[in-house]
């Protein structure tokens, strides 16, 4: 294993070489400067990495209160997070962890509690990361997930007019034209694994949509992502290797500064602009000279496709989840396909793809009884909101028709309130509507398997199998 | 008691009925007015309420507070009369008012 600096300098080298043709070197540095910190926004310094081993977590009432931590990355995979995180809520709502393996932590588990917590950007810092892990020395970060007003206002801005509804209009037909053919090509007569072949695939085309990305090489957005919100020393993910990640980094400089020059080019040789990231950060006065700001320009990129990856991918796998565990849900779908929009929210609710975001507090604050200390560190679990009983009805229950299920927190609250919201809610509709014209019923055959980390809540393995729908009725 | 008119995007008009003290946003919800989701529930932390309020009646509504300016400054259909619907408390002086939907909200 290489030392820190050791990295740093092979990286260095690795992202010269690859860019050199395309972005003065100066710039570059800068740019690798902000990799850094950008990669440590997500998933935290680098310091000798913990492996996580897994273990069966015992039963939450055989602990005392200041035993339980709910950064085990295992509790979401073994089913044990329901009982955890109800004894926090109804105990200690406002609970302190001393000995994580990710260090001191606050824990914040009722709905209102989380609500105040991500509101007061006055009381809450978003920097330097938003992930449980350390935060790294001496570095800054430029993604705006993880920062405050108003720095946070100003890059938000100049990227939201990708996501925003107004771009998505033109966007709706493509992605139903996209998902269409994804289902139409899934087998019929056999079981197969639903998140490669479905979830991930259109989240990719998606990703690749929204930066007019090489559309062959789509993968690699997903790939890249997936590496960087599963570093096992951020979120307890089951990515150990670090230089790998450093590939990633370099490799997503070059592609990405590519994508700038050669969109420049085709733009200078007439071409209209399209309703792409890339397209609309050229045509805005502020944002037109980005790529000369390589760190803010690497960093939004970055943030954009993490935030869009496996949030939604893990959506469109927890739907069919939840279908099969409520199948009296998926009857009142199909007498009532007018539920969908409806439906799509309760789907965010139920699987919450993030479980938290991290804060640290600004000063000192009084919260549920407990007296929060200035720079700790506070986590706000919407995983556990979500299904906080003083809120929503039966909240362990997939319940499509549910009167209140947009007033979930799934996108969080307040400034940093997801961004792709309307998107995520666009792809699952179109979803779940081209489903309903093709599918009778998707059977999970066997038990999904749940990835590994405190932070998302998502499946590796899903097997289905499909029921078409009656030829004469179909379509 | 007064009534309130919501006028959406495509100009259909929805006239109703409300009692003083409860926020515009809360009217809209009770009578599904379409286009005001209302997401946070009135905590002005989501910006899925917004309207934009006839020139005449934006004086009347009172002015944005720091929180309401912070998120309103996020939304890309902002205009000179925008609020956050669930940011306005009805006064029976607001009897007759006018409030525009935008094509989407946040
Ligand atoms: C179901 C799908 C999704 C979920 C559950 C989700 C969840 C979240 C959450 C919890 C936050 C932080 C909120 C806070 O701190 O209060 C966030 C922020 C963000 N999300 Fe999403 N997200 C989803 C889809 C997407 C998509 C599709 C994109 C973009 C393509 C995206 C881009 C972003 C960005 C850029 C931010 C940062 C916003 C800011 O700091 O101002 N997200 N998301
Ligand atoms: S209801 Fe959320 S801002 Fe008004």
């Amino acid at each position: 294993m290489s030392t820190q600096s050791g990295t740093f300098d092979d990286l260095q080298a690795r992202m010269i070489n690859a860019t050199a043709k395309v972005v003065p070197m100066h710039r570059q540095i800068q740019g690798l400067k902000h990799l850094m910190s950008a990669k440590k926004a997500i998933f935290g310094p680098r310091r000798p990495m913990t492996e996580f081993v897994e273990k069966p977590i015992p039963d939450v009432s055989t602990l005392s209160l200041e035993d339980i931590d709910v950064s085990n990355p295992f509790l979401y995979r073994q089913c044990q997070w329901l009982p955890y995180f109800k004894r926090l809520r109804d105990e200690a709502p406002v609970h302190y962890q001393k000995n994580s393996p990710f260090g001191p932590f606050w824990s914040v588990t009722r709905y209102d509690d989380i609500l105040f917590v991500d509101k007061s950007h006055d009381l809450f810092s978003a920097e330097p990361q938003i992930i449980l892990g350390d935060p790294p020395e001496g570095l800054s970060v430029e993604m705006f997930i993880a920062m405050d007003p108003p720095k946070h206002d100003v890059q938000r801005s100049s990227v939201q007019g990708v996501v925003a509804p107004k771009n998505l209009k033109e966007m709706e037909g493509l992605i139903r034209s996209r998902t269409g053919e994804v289902l139409d090509s899934l087998p019929l007569d056999r079981p197969f694994n639903w998140v490669p072949v479905v979830s991930k695939e259109l989240t990719g085309r998606m990703l690749a949509t929204l930066l007019d990305f090489p559309y062959e090489e789509r993968h690699k957005l997903v790939e890249w992502s997936d590496r960087m919100a599963g570093a096992a020393s951020a979120t307890g993910g089951e990515y150990a290797d670090e230089s790998i990640m450093f590939d990633d980094a370099a490799d997503m400089a070059r592609s990405f500064s590519k994508l700038w020059r050669d969109k420049e080019a085709r733009r200078a040789a007439g071409e209209e602009p399209g309703f792409d990231l890339i397209s609309l950060l050229q045509s805005n006065e502020d944002t037109k000279d980005l790529i000369n700001r390589p760190m803010e320009f690497i960093g939004n990129l970055t943030l954009l496709i993490i935030g869009g990856n496996d949030t939604t991918r893990n959506s469109m796998s927890g739907g069919l989840v939840a279908m099969n565990q409520f199948p009296e849900e998926f009857k009142k779908l199909k007498a009532k396909p007018e539920l969908i929009p409806n439906m799509v929210s309760e789907i965010i609710r139920w699987q919450t793809p993030l479980a938290y975001m991290r804060r640290i507090a600004k000063q000192d604050v009084e919260l549920g009884g407990q007296t929060i200390k200035k720079g700790d560190r506070v986590v706000m679990w919407y995983a556990s909101g979500n299904r906080d009983e003083r809120k929503f009805d039966n909240p362990d229950q997939f319940i499509i028709d549910r009167k209140d299920a947009r007033n979930h927190m799934s996108f969080g609250y307040g400034v940093h309130r997801c961004m792709g919201n309307r998107l995520a809610e666009l792809q699952l509709r179109i979803l779940w509507e081209e489903i309903l014209k093709r599918f009778d019923n998707i059977e999970v055959v066997e038990e999904p398997r749940r990835v590994q980390s405190n932070f998302v809540r998502g499946y590796s393995e899903l097997m289905v199998k499909l029921t078409p729908k009656d030829k004469k009725e179909a379509r | 008691m007064g009534t309130i008119t919501f006028i959406e995007h495509d100009q259909t008009e929805h006239v109703v009925k409300f009692k003083a003290g409860c926020s515009v946003m809360q009217i809209a919800v009770d009578n599904a007015i379409p286009g005001i989701d209302g997401d946070c529930g009135g905590e002005c932390a989501c910006g899925t309420c917004h309207v934009i309020v006839s020139d005449d009646w934006f004086r009347k509504t009172g002015t944005p507070g720091d929180d309401e300016e912070q998120m309103l400054s996020m939304t890309p259909e902002r205009t000179g009369t925008s609020r956050f619907s669930c940011q306005i408390v009805v006064t029976d002086e607001m009897d007759g008012m006018t409030v525009r939907l935008p094509e989407f909200q946040m």
